[in-house]
């Protein structure tokens, strides 16, 4: 496998990325605006409990908004070339099936990864600073929120891509794809409303345990993705 | 340089391509012609290594297209033009060849050089810097098929290169075409327009699922019938009729004062018909060699099958 051809194919992406508002408002407002309204929010609270749970909270919703930002860059990103009708050209080039995929996962994945990262720096910081008082302590940063970025994040935005691969199998609208996608949030979702009203606690078990389910769901869809996203089902299947 | 024997693709009960058999030659142009769904672009896609058969063997360059390694090396060898050009439309001319000269291994001098000899060939190096989506349908056509060169391709695959271009867009194409054929690459067209195939292809296939004829233009045209003489007379009386009746001719036609009639030697026989006339009383006018054009071969070997 030629890993370059796979990074000329990831930055021809973000070259057409930086040309789609959309894709641009999903991949940078929406992150900033969450980012820095949490802290703003938790400013307000005095009760030490309440913000712990919070934070735990808004820690967990980052693995939410990797699901969100994966499934809009991956929907244009594999169903573009689809209604571009350029998977046509693209294969009949000296690339394979494998580099292909790669070239699209580290388009959807690194722009994604990188946003969240910067993002979640802003809010660990904004967080410790309008929360210290209370506490006592700096919050951030902590085990749990290690594991929360550097393993669940980039395990559900490789889960959220693969996903996309086999939807964009099957439709042929940028916008259905990306709703589609996001159906992966509802259990991440059903698990944040547990975490905001204290129904169930954020520890570092139940992060681990989420990161093993998550690893487990990456590796089902990756096997299922490669029969799917193979030359000759992109052509004659892909509909 | 290009050879498929028994070449079989179904997809699942459906045949696509039955049995093909063909060899192109280094430097041949191969003009493959058929109706709508006959299963064309399905051969080509085999042919590039896009789709696997079902069954039998295909060979480009020596390369077996069924192998993986081969079919890399087979990738970088072929050019392809598409049915459906498939630029992106974000990125400027210039950007979406330079990101397929990457893909094509091109050193970064090729691409350079490669991308400003073709845009300013095909009359779009004013346009290098616009983007993709802004560009008419001749434009991206002459940017794919620029796309389909910019690694200087031993061969090149184009799927109805002209189809949907203005008349003007169509003589550039096919222009560009002559000149690729003048320079010995060797071309598999996929094409509808039998007078683009006549004037570009050294060798054509009839094709409908199967190979129904194969031949040079000439050989194809002159497969539909042999020979036939025009004669234009004043007028076609009863008696010249029955003068020409009495020859051992098989079939004579008449048309206003024109008799098209089947000849098995025009050199033996077209003076024995003229003397017949004229004793018969007919003004012969003109004699003429009625030729059969490749549209007469194309729908006369296409709906022997229908």
């Amino acid at each position: 496998m030629k890993l370059w051809k796979s990074w000329v194919i990831a930055t021809k992406d973000f070259n057409i990325f930086l040309k789609k508002k959309r894709i641009l408002y999903t991949l940078i407002i929406l992150p900033l605006l969450i980012s820095v309204g949490l802290p703003v929010m938790l400013s307000s609270m005095d009760n030490p409990i309440e913000i712990i749970t919070l934070l735990d909270a808004f820690s967990y919703f980052y693995i939410i908004l990797a699901i969100i930002q994966s499934s809009t860059l991956a929907s244009y990103s594999i169903l573009g070339e689809k209604i571009e009708q350029s998977l046509e050209p693209l294969l009949a080039t000296p690339i394979t099936d494998g580099e292909l995929l790669l070239g699209k996962t580290i388009s959807s994945f690194l722009p994604c990864i990188g946003v969240i990262y910067v993002c979640s720096l802003i809010f660990m910081v904004l967080s410790d600073a309008v929360t210290y008082n209370t506490l006592g302590y700096l919050f951030f940063p902590n085990l749990k929120m290690a594991f929360i970025l550097l393993l669940a994040v980039p395990l559900s935005s490789i889960l959220s891509i693969q996903l996309n691969v086999i939807i964009s199998a099957r439709v042929n609208d940028v916008r259905t794809a990306n709703q589609l996608g996001l159906l992966l949030e509802i259990p991440f979702i059903g698990v944040y409303i547990l975490l905001v009203t204290n129904i169930a606690t954020l520890n570092v078990i139940n992060v681990l345990a989420i990161i093993a389910a998550l690893i487990l769901t990456d590796l089902a869809f990756f096997y299922l993705n490669k029969s799917t996203f193979q030359r000759d089902n992109i052509l004659t299947k892909w509909k | 340089m290009i050879e498929a024997r028994n070449l079989t693709r179904k997809f699942g009960d459906l045949t696509a391509v039955d049995n093909l058999t063909f060899h192109i030659k280094p430097g041949e142009v191969f003009g493959f012609l058929g109706p709508n769904g006959a299963g064309k672009t399905t051969t080509m896609r085999i042919l590039t290594g896009l789709i696997s058969k079902t069954e039998g063997e295909v060979r480009i360059a020596g390369y077996d297209v069924s192998d993986e390694s081969d079919s890399l090396k087979i990738r970088k060898i072929v050019g392809l033009l598409p049915e459906n050009v498939g630029l992106y439309d974000d990125l400027t001319a210039y950007r979406n060849l330079d990101f397929y000269g990457k893909l094509y291994e091109c050193s970064r001098i090729e691409r350079k050089e490669n991308i400003a000899h073709f845009l300013k060939l095909l009359g779009l190096w004013d346009k290098r810097d616009v983007r993709v989506g802004n560009f008419s349908k001749g434009m991206k056509q002459k940017l794919a098929i620029a796309r389909a060169l910019i690694h200087d391709p031993e061969i090149l695959f184009l799927d109805e290169p002209t189809a949907n271009l203005d008349p003007e867009s169509s003589k550039t194409v096919r222009d560009f075409i002559l000149d690729l054929k003048e320079e010995k690459k060797t071309i598999f067209l996929n094409t509808h327009n039998l007078d683009e195939a006549q004037r570009i292809c050294d060798k054509i296939g009839i094709f409908n699922t199967k190979l129904m004829a194969m031949g040079t233009p000439q050989e194809l045209e002159e497969s539909v019938w042999s020979n036939k003489t025009v004669i234009e007379l004043e007028e076609v009386t009863d008696t010249i009729l029955e003068a020409l009746n009495n020859l051992p001719l098989s079939n004579i036609t008449t048309s206003n004062n024109k008799l098209i009639i089947d000849v098995s030697d025009p050199q033996k026989d077209n003076p024995i018909l003229v003397d017949a006339i004229i004793g018969a009383g007919g003004r012969i006018q003109y004699v003429t060699r009625l030729s059969p054009t490749l549209e007469d071969a194309y729908l006369k070997i296409v709906r022997r099958d229908q």
